[in-house]
């Protein structure tokens, strides 16, 4: 086994390890992983099976139900348009197309050069700020299509900066 | 060991100790965040510090007026507290400069004031959005800091538990619930005392109180509000429930990702046990009880209430079969009552003043206050606590303003995707659980969508019904089925292909899941198509016979996530993930 791989399962046990509350299952540790990796590798269902006294099986049918789990590495840009119905009277389709087309999607996924994610949200719980979409952790409301636009390609170049 | 004379003590020195300078909070709960309040909040404090004055800067919670964020709130000794509305960095330096070293109080940038005079800036107590407000369940938000035991004792809290534990006997708890009429604010509506009853009688020691804090229904925010703005009040809630029905520990599910209502209610269960608050032999009164937060994943079916023990086991978040009931067989196997986070918060203030205080508040059959969240085209979204009775207009217009366009309104969407929608002329019934339901809307969570006559309601009603085929957890197939069915009929003929027959099709298959379906996701998911057939038949018959939209809002192509899961979309959601191992 290759140390890379000694490695990330170093980090999918410290995840596993490190949960702060009383009550650890298959879910709590598959989120506490998906918190520290940002997916979910092979790797994490063979370790929380192992963790929980569960079956790769059991790990799988739980890990393939929430829809917030990831299979492969996110790129460094995570962007959660909201879908919620008060967004879209506000126009979060117009929202969606300005971000679509700043990172060069059709829709929900990666882009070719790894650098964003797009997935829809069901609703942001920012409502009352809607249309609203998020970057990573961080929630961003009153959003128009320029602002939007703005906002996604910003991040990419400060980060290149 | 603490007593609740000593922690009061200390909460009163505490808060006596804030009042000696000036006193800047700043509404930091997600909707205050998604409008820039970081950077406010960061402006503030490096104008205090570059003038190197004395003040408190305190990161606070909602108070409901979302319109307003960034809402700023400056209190100086002595003097009312006033609210600055929609505050900008720039703006919040200008008030370190004017209003706390020149004592220029910035009327043209305030919103209005609490608790006293101040010329030119008009009293929130009279402001429309506020003056029908009687805050019970939300009395603190906005005004102590969320996680801090002593503003919350120095505000009156842990005076309802304290009285139960040393006067009250287990079912006098509930009978003054009972009596205060109060009943479940998390969709159903169910008498709160009712079902406290029924975990009573269930045989202990292990016994759950399960709070649900799922609050999936988009235009619903006012759980997670909660807890960001005064995560105490429903601990003291949760234990009085507990303490009421002989249950031993308390769970609060949260939905992952949202990481302020997470960690306040972490952070504040932490304290509850360091105060003898929680844990063993609380208040020296021999009752002991444990909360704990646990975290579901994305699935909005997980807070349906037996997907929710589901989840809180780590399994997949798919209903159970009842019966057996959650008071007889719940999460893991023991007895267990599933309240909502508002059901519960209003508990405290329910007996330290009784319920009769209560059951005076609002209509005959809908007792106490509804916290409506209002958004969509309103004029100040945001979520306000009224009593029951007040009717849709009043809220509607006078406390959210009317729309936000100018536009008449066509359509309210109450009640989360589940729930339905109202047409406009509704507008006079009463805020009620009964009379909404009557009408064909419900009041569900509290979620008041208000949309102009520039919406379309097959447009509408094709997002509702987009979120629950997509939220379906594909337990049992009319549901499973029948939205994915229902969706495509409306796609169809939301692009002007629809047919004559395609009414009668959606009637028969809401028909078939309201039957055949196991929770309430598949038996209430015509309730949108139903009640928007109701209110605006003609949007449906202009599209079917013209194959036009009568308002334009119908796109050929609408980017909505559609599949019956798991199918995989780039890295997320299930699929041959590993082929290449
Ligand atoms: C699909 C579905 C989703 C639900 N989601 C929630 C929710 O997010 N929050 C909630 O309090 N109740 C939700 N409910 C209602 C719960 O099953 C349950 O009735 C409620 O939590 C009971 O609390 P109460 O008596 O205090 O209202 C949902 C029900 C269904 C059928
Ligand atoms: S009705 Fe829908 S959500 Fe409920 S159990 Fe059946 S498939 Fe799942
Ligand atoms: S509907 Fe978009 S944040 Fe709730």
């Amino acid at each position: 086994m290759s140390s890379h791989q000694e490695d990330l399962r170093q980090r999918i046990r410290q995840a596993i390890a490190g949960q702060p509350q009383p009550t650890v299952t298959i879910l709590s540790s598959l989120l506490a992983v998906q918190d520290a990796l940002g997916w979910l590798p092979a790797e994490a269902i063979e370790e929380v099976a192992t963790r929980t006294g569960a079956t790769i099986n059991d790990v799988w049918a739980v890990a393939s139900f929430y829809t917030n789990f990831r299979f492969s590495p996110p790129g460094p840009h995570t962007v959660e348009v909201c879908w919620g119905p008060t967004c879209h009277l506000l126009g979060a389709q117009a929202i969606l197309q300005a971000v679509q087309e700043a990172v060069g999607l059709p829709g929900e996924g990666d882009t070719p050069d790894g650098r964003y994610s797009l997935k829809l949200n069901t609703c942001l719980g920012a409502c009352a700020q809607a249309p609203a979409l998020a970057l990573g952790h961080r929630i961003y409301g009153r959003m128009t299509p320029e602002t939007a636009r703005r906002l996604v390609e910003g991040v990419n170049q400060g980060e290149a900066s | 060991m603490s007593t609740y004379a000593t922690l009061e003590q200390e909460a009163r020195s505490q808060w006596e100790a804030l009042q000696g300078r000036p006193w800047l909070r700043v509404g930091m709960a997600i909707c205050g965040r998604s409008a820039g309040a970081q950077e406010v909040l960061d402006a503030l404090r490096r104008a205090l510090e570059r003038h190197g004055l004395p003040a408190t800067l305190t990161p606070v919670g909602c108070l409901g007026l979302c319109f307003a964020e960034p809402l700023v709130d400056i209190q100086k000794p002595g003097r009312p507290r006033i609210f600055y509305q929609r505050v900008t960095p720039q703006s919040a330096e200008a008030l370190v400069e004017d209003y706390l070293l020149r004592d220029n109080p910035r009327p043209d940038l305030a919103l209005g004031t609490l608790g006293g005079q101040v010329a030119g800036i008009p009293p929130l107590e009279e402001h429309p959005a506020w003056k029908p407000q009687v805050r019970i369940a939300t009395r603190n938000c906005g005004t102590v800091e969320p996680a801090n035991l002593w503003h919350y004792i120095a505000n009156g809290g842990y005076r309802g538990l304290a009285k139960v534990l040393a006067e009250m006997k287990p079912a006098q708890v509930i009978e003054e619930v009972s009596k205060s009429g109060l009943r479940g604010r998390g969709g159903a509506a169910f008498p709160t005392g009712t079902k406290w009853n029924f975990l009573a009688r269930a045989p202990g020691p292990t016994k759950y109180i399960l709070v649900n804090c799922e609050e999936g229904d988009p235009g619903a925010f006012n759980d997670k509000g909660i807890l960001e703005s005064d995560p105490f009040t429903l601990i003291e809630g949760c234990t009085i429930a507990g303490y009421a029905t002989g249950a031993s520990k308390g769970y609060v599910f949260i939905r992952h990702g949202h990481e302020g209502p997470i960690t306040l209610t972490r952070k504040a269960i932490a304290e509850a046990y360091k105060a003898g608050l929680l844990g063993q032999n609380i208040l020296g009164s021999g009752f002991s009880f444990d909360m704990e937060v646990v975290l579901t994943g994305e699935s909005y079916v997980s807070g349906e209430e037996t997907a929710l023990m589901e989840a809180i086991e780590g399994k997949r978040a798919m209903p159970r079969s009842r019966p057996p009931f959650p008071a007889q067989v719940g999460l893991w196997g023991k007895p267990s009552n599933i309240n909502n986070v508002k059901t519960l918060s209003y508990v405290p203030e329910i007996v330290a003043k009784g319920g009769a205080w209560f059951a005076g508040i609002g209509t005959e059959r809908s007792k106490g206050t509804a916290i409506v969240c209002l958004s969509g085209h309103i004029t100040r979204p945001g979520w306000y606590e009224v009593p029951f009775g007040l009717t849709l207009r009043q809220v509607v217009e006078g406390i959210g303003g009317g729309t936000s366009t100018g536009r008449p309104i066509k359509l309210l969407q109450t009640g989360g995707p589940l729930g339905g929608v109202l047409g406009a002329e509704r507008l006079d019934i009463a805020l009620d659980f009964d009379g909404m339901a009557q009408a064909g809307a419900i009041f569900g969570s509290g979620g008041v969508i208000v949309a102009d006559d520039t919406t379309c309601a097959v447009d509408m009603v094709r997002n509702l019904v987009a979120f629950c085929q997509f939220e379906s957890c594909g337990k049992c197939f009319p549901c499973r089925l029948g939205f994915t069915h229902m969706l495509e009929v409306l796609e169809r003929i939301a692009t002007g292909q629809g047919r004559p027959a395609d009414l009668e099709a959606m009637r028969t298959i809401g028909q078939a899941m309201s039957l055949g379906s196991l929770c309430g996701h598949g038996q209430l998911g015509f309730n949108p198509v139903q009640s928007a057939l109701r209110f605006c038949a003609d949007d449906f018959r202009i599209h079917i016979e013209e194959g036009r939209c009568p308002t334009g809002a119908c796109r050929p192509v609408l980017s909505l996530p559609r599949r019956t899961r798991p199918q995989p979309v780039g890295g997320w959601y299930a699929r041959h993930a590993y082929a290449h191992h």
